[in-house]
């Protein structure tokens, strides 16, 4: 299977919904009007698309159907996905650096998939034929080191860890060291779920980056948030107070595969910086994916013939 | 961020001054507001439409142009039909009248679960309880060892087996050995499961039909969106569900999805966990997620936590000082004693409604109270009961003793000097009102 069909399975319940609601709607009619436009924007925020995106995208639709005079379902669609993928972005990867250290940081809040994430990585770099490391920052979670010790052991990775209780910043001072001794070219470092709220978490997490950033000045480091895509609307404000805490690189969305449509991607790329890298299908370790703007948003709203 | 939705309502009602009476058009801009608000709080689109037309239904019926009610007077509806809608009555956990009660805890991956298991076991056993923890998760790395750790840490028994891959087997077995330790209650934690995968909810059926749980329970992140009715729905054609347990309440989303699932399901809220230690969980009140889902801030909680904290015969004492307005160092240096076990000052500011970015900003800095309270303590008595006698020599001399500077040492008196010149209206305001109640004004007297 193509990475294509990969991301369109994973994202096959969230398939069709928004579509077969549009199909609804226009049922009959086949022409945009005040009413259908509400339903439209409906749909968007019952995908967590939220308020403000949402609007942004009717607008969009409501100008085009003024200047062109077309108010057909084709039409609007065209813009509808038009909106989204101008949101999202052009698709963009997290892309290793040659000839250096890679230090990929996960961070996000609490059980979004972080450590996961990083075991689903290692096995992307592995098969690329890269050296990678692991690193278990999170030491306050129960068995956090153990789960993380588990996808090493998955994917014949090693990890670099301290005992519980001990300072992540520690972890990721020997890990580094570790990794450039090594030669490594990729450090997967796990972090523990902090939520955003609070500052104390939020400082140890800016602590623990300068410490990298001083201990591994030539590396090429890259904070990677972890989102999951069941969230609603606090995943914008994640993004945007992450962000401030360390340089975010970009963003990896989890649980695609679930029921939850993700139109978070959309509201969280409507107002952050850091560009959607990964998108995670499942709890296995093969299943991650980069984020595709144009695929996401074509199984969203998939192509309608007249 | 937003402003607060009272703000919003006030801001129309002012509009509609002078003229004679309100609009259907009026009544549209203010339902236009609360729908914003909560959709940005996550609540289930038809949730919210539904709840939107009641609301204009009722405001319709209030002949609200004759008295032109504030936009706050508004918002204390709109609160009080949210609570009504959340749940008047507290739910507790059922006891199984077999005298062997078992509790399932479920659903999606990351919500959760195996924390709370732990939490609602710790209550249990403070309650008296026999409980043991039994995890039937074969598919999370390390699932089975993360239950294990926190129920030795709450000095509770825990049944795992680590290698056993059916889930059913293990429950199967967890029975037997919680009988067989005299357990009287099973709580068990399953794996998270995404509703749409099937095996999984088949694993879940299983599981259901051999430990037959007294109570089935939910688990639902409070960050989650609208996806929140279909995970709940699912859940209860699967198994059915006796409530649900609301985590992460100590971020700061909204939790909209308390009001869907409770609207959809008609299930109550039975307990909140706002935190990732075993001691963080707590009952539900809907008034105050009424308050949470509007952004109107978790006062009541910030309230509570000031209260059980606060030692009350030394509130009383410098509170009555307050008002007898002989407020001094001693009395700060007790505040400040307060303020600290109350935990960090961020912590506390965070809960105030609109506080929390501007904490991020402004950089609170906890050691703040650290760096006064050793001010305080290297003043002489005469010193710290009159404040007034701190000319510049003494405060070169207390800046050296406590390790600080001049500046520092100016900046507290500042503030002290700040804080009683309040106290002093604060006495004159309540003096003809009567006695003041406990602590009065939480906020008011507090030096910072
Ligand atoms: N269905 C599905 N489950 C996932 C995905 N990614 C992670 N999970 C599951 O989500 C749960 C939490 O994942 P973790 O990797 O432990 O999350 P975390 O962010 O490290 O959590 P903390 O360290 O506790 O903050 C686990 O049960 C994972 O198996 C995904 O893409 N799809
Ligand atoms: N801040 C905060 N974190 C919480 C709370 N409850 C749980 N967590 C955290 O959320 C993450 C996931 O918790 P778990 O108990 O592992 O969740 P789970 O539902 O058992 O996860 P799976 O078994 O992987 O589906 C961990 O990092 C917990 O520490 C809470 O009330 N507040
Ligand atoms: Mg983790
Ligand atoms: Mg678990």
């Amino acid at each position: 299977m193509g990475l294509f069909d990969v991301f369109k399975k994973g994202l096959s319940k969230t398939r069709g919904f928004v579509s077969e609601g549009l199909t609804r709607i226009s049922a009959g009619m086949g022409r945009y009007d005040e009413d259908m436009l509400e339903e439209l924007e409906a749909l968007l925020v019952q995908a967590d698309v939220g308020v403000g995106a949402s609007l942004h995208i009717i607008d969009s639709v409501r100008a085009n159907i003024k200047t062109t005079g077309d108010d057909s379902q084709k039409a609007v669609m065209h813009t509808v996905k038009k909106e989204i993928i101008d949101i999202l972005g052009p698709k963009q990867t997290l892309s290793l650096e040659d000839n250096s250290l890679n230090i990929i940081l996960m961070v996000g809040v609490n059980g979004t998939g972080k450590t996961t994430t990083a075991g689903k990585l290692c096995l992307k770099y592995k098969s690329m034929g890269k050296k990678v490391m692991l690193a278990a920052a999170d030491t306050f979670r129960a068995a956090a080191i153990e789960q993380l010790e588990e996808w090493g052991k998955r994917t014949n990775t090693p990890v670099i860890s301290q005992t519980v209780g001990s300072d992540p910043a520690a972890v990721c001072f020997d890990a580094v060291h570790s990794a450039i001794s090594k030669r490594a070219d990729v450090l997967i470092i796990d972090t523990a779920g902090r939520l955003h709220n609070k500052q104390n978490l939020m400082d140890e997490l800016a602590k623990i980056s300068r410490v990298i950033e001083r201990e591994a000045p030539s590396a090429c480091i890259m904070p990677l948030l972890i989102i999951d895509a069941t969230t609603g609307q606090n995943a914008v404000i994640q993004a945007e107070v992450f962000s401030k805490a360390v340089r975010l690189n970009g963003i990896g969305i989890t649980k695609l595969d679930g029921s939850a449509k993700g139109g978070v991607a959309i509201a969280v790329a409507y107002t952050a910086k850091a560009p959607i890298l990964l998108a995670g299908l499942g709890e296995g370790v093969e299943d991650l994916v980069d984020f595709d703007s144009e695929i996401f948003t074509e199984s969203l709203i998939p192509e309608l013939s007249e | 961020m937003f402003e607060s939705l009272s703000t919003k309502l006030q801001g129309i009602v002012a509009k509609m001054k002078g003229k004679a009476r309100v609009t259907d058009q009026d009544i549209k801009d203010m339902m236009r507001e609360i729908r914003m608000a909560l959709l940005e709080a996550d609540v289930n689109y038809a949730v919210v439409k539904q709840f939107v037309a009641d609301m204009s239904e009722k405001l319709k019926g209030q002949e609200i142009h004759q008295s032109l009610t504030p936009g706050q007077q508004i918002v204390k509806l709109v609160h009080s039909s949210l609570v009504d809608l959340l749940g008047s009555q507290q739910a507790k956990i059922s006891v199984s009248p077999s005298g062997f009660t078992v509790i399932i805890l479920y659903g999606l991956q990351g919500a959760g679960k195996t924390t709370t298991a732990a939490k609602l076991g710790r209550l249990l056993k403070a309650d008296g309880k026999k409980p043991m923890l039994a995890s039937v998760d074969v598919h999370r790395p390390a699932a089975a060892k993360q239950l294990e750790v926190l129920a030795e840490k709450i000095g509770v028994r825990s049944f795992i087996m680590p290698e056993e891959k059916s889930a059913v087997t293990i429950a199967k077995k967890a029975i037997e050995q919680a009988k067989y330790y005299l357990c009287d209650t099973l709580i068990v934690d399953t794996a998270g499961r995404m509703t749409v995968d099937e095996d999984m909810m088949q694993e879940l059926i299983d599981i259901e039909k051999i430990v037959k749980p007294t109570e089935k329970l939910l688990v639902v992140d409070a960050m989650i969106g609208q996806e929140a009715v279909t995970v709940a729905t699912a859940f209860e054609d699967a198994i059915g569900l006796d409530g649900f347990i609301m985590t992460k309440l100590d971020g700061d989303a909204r939790g909209g999805a308390a009001l869907s699932i409770r609207q959809i399901t008609g299930k109550p809220i039975k307990l909140i966990c706002v935190g990732e230690k075993v001691e963080d969980i707590e009952e539900y009140y809907p008034d105050r997620m009424a308050n949470r889902i509007l952004g109107m801030g978790d006062v009541m909680s910030l309230i509570e936590k000031a209260q059980q904290s606060f030692d009350e015969d030394s509130a009383q004492k410098t509170m009555e000082r307050m008002l007898s307005n002989t407020f001094n160092m001693e009395d700060m240096l007790s505040q400040f004693e307060q303020i600290k076990k109350m935990g960090s000052i961020k912590d506390v500011i965070g809960m105030i409604p609109g506080a929390s970015a501007k904490v991020k900003d402004q950089d609170i800095d906890d050691r703040i109270i650290d760096v006064n309270m050793a001010i305080i303590r290297s003043m002489t008595t005469k010193e710290r009961r009159f404040p007034n006698v701190l000319n510049a020599s003494r405060r070169k001399r207390i800046a050296a003793g406590s390790g600080t500077t001049v500046q520092q040492v100016n900046q507290l008196v500042k503030q002290y000097e700040q804080s009683s010149e309040m106290m002093k209206r604060f006495s004159k305001m309540s003096k003809g009102k009567g006695k003041s109640r406990g602590l009065g004004g939480f906020g008011k007297g507090f030096p910072f």
